[in-house]
């Protein structure tokens, strides 16, 4: 599947209520398109921090960057379009397993170092990690098996080398 | 100290430097309106709706450059204000908006005049607070009138449960406000004043576009030493008007749909556009393939968000307009007049604007070139929304920055009277018009009461053509003139109105009753006067550039078609 022009950034917030609802809220005013959006808590536990992958020209992107940035309650935004990063997707993928195509399901699993974390009697739950291309690419593979049922966190991303997002 | 918090919210607010609220109670407010009882230095004004409270705010803080503070309470009285403060956010006015909330424990259960406030006002405000603990009450008011005032402006709004009202709280007054997310203060990159200072050298035919932003910094002053050390001629937008004085040679009124046809020629002929303190609204740049296109930009502005919004620039200066055109003055050249400025002076002549002959009828255009002669910019003017205000911005020579307060980007029909009545409470030595039409008019003229109680000399100039004047407008020119819901002319009799209110009510029908009429109401000065200027029915605003389209479908004057 072709995706359209994709950008990741990692926007630093207050940890406090409702300001997940301030940026998405943003997103859909302006209409910022969300692909996906993982939201933890960090080593400071006052700080947020979202990750949030988003379609757009370069303009769209700049809007973006700058309207967040805007919320009060958003510390930091970081675009990471310019650099290297790490970036990882965590997907647990339910897929029909009937006894005769277990092994070439384990195989497929091996060979993308995922793990089957739950048997059941037709079906096995499979968690891979990894970039989104690699977890579309086992979705992909599974798909003629029959999957019942996929979730998939959203990307989360760092900085390659010394950089950090915090302070 | 020790006090509930409903007086340790009206505590901060005198802690931080507010006088006047514009309000009304309700259930859940009662322990806040108790908090004001007595107190004498702070006052509330009681309103008739919360949206006329909105409005009125929003005046004072146009016209005093200061944080206006409106009062509502729960579900009802908080949603009234919604239209208020979506006016303010599109003008980057600063307002705070307190609202009363069910208890915390009934909070989220549909409960009686329960409404989602902070959710509803999400995307109209510049932030917004719901406190559920005391102790964070003084430095929710405190950071809620720093981030309304500071850096781009705008209303902020805080929501208070009644528990939280009457829970008790060791008050200590907040004398810092620290934000990590915020940071007003911006340094100016003075490299890019140099390459602004560059591009003006090497322009042959710049004009200044200057918006609201100038106002707002006090930047006026920068302005015109900048136009006239470098003989740059001024456009400015309809929140604009009075940035420069149109007095001064140098000033060519507003520009956009309704602007005068000699700032539009100039802008469209320009090789550089300097925008200050402006946004590039669709109303100002028309088609935007069409707008300025020979020309370069700068654009000084405090909002970085703003650049390369919808036009992009070429040097961009972001930072305090005040600050940005100080430097700017300094590092510029000064240069003479050129062939340009004679060009521009040309148009002037060629589209000088002018009241239509009057005859026997009354016409809008000459009642508001009257008010605004008889003043001499020594008033301040508010408008509604719509023709009136088109008229207001064409024919009202405003001379002084925040003499002229109008809805610009949200267009909120209803605004101007209360937003006059902020002002006059805030200015209250200026005289104080309003310009409106029948419609608008009628949207919050129950602010009557609060006006004629509080004895306020505001001159309610009614231009009463018994129509929605601009829809009618465009249905005639853009909708072969079918009329549909615009024909108010099912209305009351003004004068009476006015006079059933306590107000002095004059009714005018002949253009020889203007002056009277006029010198009439600037001799009252203990309540307002209301003159219900019966206007010809059919007038249109122009120079009009139909909306989406460039210069070159400007209409000066109505088409004759349709003979």
């Amino acid at each position: 599947m072709k995706r359209p022009m994709q950008h990741t950034i990692t926007v630093l917030v207050e940890n406090k209520p409702g300001v997940l609802a301030r940026v998405s809220g943003l997103f859909a005013r302006r209409g910022f398109n969300i692909e996906s959006l993982a939201v933890s808590i960090t080593d400071d536990p006052s700080v947020s921090r979202m990750t949030i992958v988003v379609t757009g020209d370069d303009s769209t992107l700049d809007q973006i960057n700058k309207q967040t940035l805007k919320l009060i309650d958003v510390i930091k935004v970081i675009d990471y379009s310019q650099i290297p990063i790490v970036e990882r997707e965590l997907a647990l993928i339910k897929v029909s397993a009937e006894v005769d195509q277990r092994a070439v399901i384990m195989q497929i699993v091996d060979i993308f170092r995922a793990k089957i974390i739950d048997i059941a009697d037709t079906s096995f739950t499979i968690e891979v990690t990894g970039g989104i291309d690699k977890v579309d690419a086992i979705e992909n593979l599974l798909k003629p098996y029959g999957i019942k049922e996929i979730v998939r966190t959203g990307k989360i991303a760092m900085a390659r080398g010394e950089h950090t997002a915090m302070a | 100290m020790k006090m509930n918090g409903a007086n340790a919210l009206i505590q901060s607010l005198v802690d931080g430097g507010v006088d006047m609220v514009f309000g009304i109670p309700g259930g859940v407010m009662i322990p806040i309106y108790d908090a004001l009882y007595g107190r004498k230095d702070i006052r509330n004004m009681l309103m008739r709706h919360e949206q006329g409270a909105a409005h009125a705010a929003d005046g004072y803080a146009r016209a005093t450059g200061k944080v206006g503070v409106c009062f509502a309470t729960s579900g009802p009285g908080a949603t009234n204000l919604v239209t208020g403060i979506a006016t303010a956010f599109m003008d980057s006015v600063p307002i705070l908006a307190v609202t009363a909330q069910v208890k915390t424990t009934a909070l989220g259960k549909d409960s009686f005049q329960e409404a989602d406030i902070t959710g509803i006002t999400l995307p109209i405000t510049k932030h917004n607070y719901l406190v559920k603990d005391v102790n964070d009450l003084p430095r929710v008011i405190a950071e809620a009138l720093y981030i309304a005032g500071t850096g781009r402006p705008g209303p902020v709004l805080v929501d208070i449960p009644m528990d939280v009202s009457l829970a008790e709280i060791d008050y200590k007054p907040v004398t810092e406000v620290k934000m990590r997310g915020y940071s007003p203060h911006v340094e100016i990159d003075e490299s890019k004043i140099d390459e602004a200072a560059e591009l003006i050298a090497s322009a042959e035919r710049p004009v200044i576009y200057a918006g609201g932003g100038v106002i707002i910094s006090g930047a006026s002053e920068e302005l015109t030493k900048l136009s006239e050390k470098t003989h740059i001629l001024v456009a400015t937008t309809l929140l604009g008007k009075g940035a420069i004085s149109e007095s001064h040679p140098h000033a060519l009124g507003m520009l956009g749909m309704h602007g005068t046809a000699y700032a539009n020629h100039a802008v469209h002929e320009c090789d550089l556009l300097i925008a200050v303190g402006a946004r590039f609204d669709d109303r100002v740049t028309g088609k935007l393939a069409a707008f300025a296109r020979k020309a370069k930009v700068i654009h000084i502005d405090i909002d970085p968000a703003e650049i390369d919004k919808t036009v992009s620039v070429d040097v961009a200066v972001i930072g305090d307009c005040r600050e940005v055109l100080a430097k700017l003055v300094e590092k510029v050249n000064s240069r003479q007049e050129t062939d340009w400025n004679k060009q521009i002076t040309h148009w002037k002549d060629e589209f000088a604007l002018q009241c239509p002959a009057q005859g026997d009828v009354l016409l809008p255009q000459c009642v508001i070139s009257k008010v605004s002669d008889m003043m001499n910019g020594e008033a301040i003017i508010v408008t509604d929304v719509g023709q009136n205000q088109m008229w207001s911005a064409l024919f009202c020579n405003i001379t002084k920055p925040r003499r002229f307060l109008s809805s610009g980007g949200l267009g909120t029909m209803g605004y101007g009277f209360p937003a006059a009545i902020g002002a006059q409470v805030g200015c209250p030595k200026l005289p104080v018009f309003v310009i409106c039409g029948d419609g608008g008019f009628q949207m919050t003229l129950q602010e009557l009461a609060p006006a004629v109680e509080h004895k306020l000399p505001i001159k309610i100039i009614l231009l009463n053509n018994r129509f929605l004047g601009m829809v009618r407008q465009w249905q005639e020119l853009f909708w072969n003139g079918r009329y549909s819901g615009v024909d108010i002319s099912a209305q009351p009799d003004f004068k009476m109105l006015a006079e059933a209110y306590g107000a002095v009510g004059i009714r005018v029908t002949k253009p020889d009753e203007v002056e009277g009429a006029l010198s009439r109401a600037m001799e009252v000065n203990d309540r307002p006067v209301l003159i219900d200027f019966r206007v010809s029915r059919e007038e249109n605003v122009f120079p009009m550039i139909p909306a989406g389209q460039s210069i070159e479908e400007m209409m000066v004057n109505r088409p004759r078609s349709e003979g």
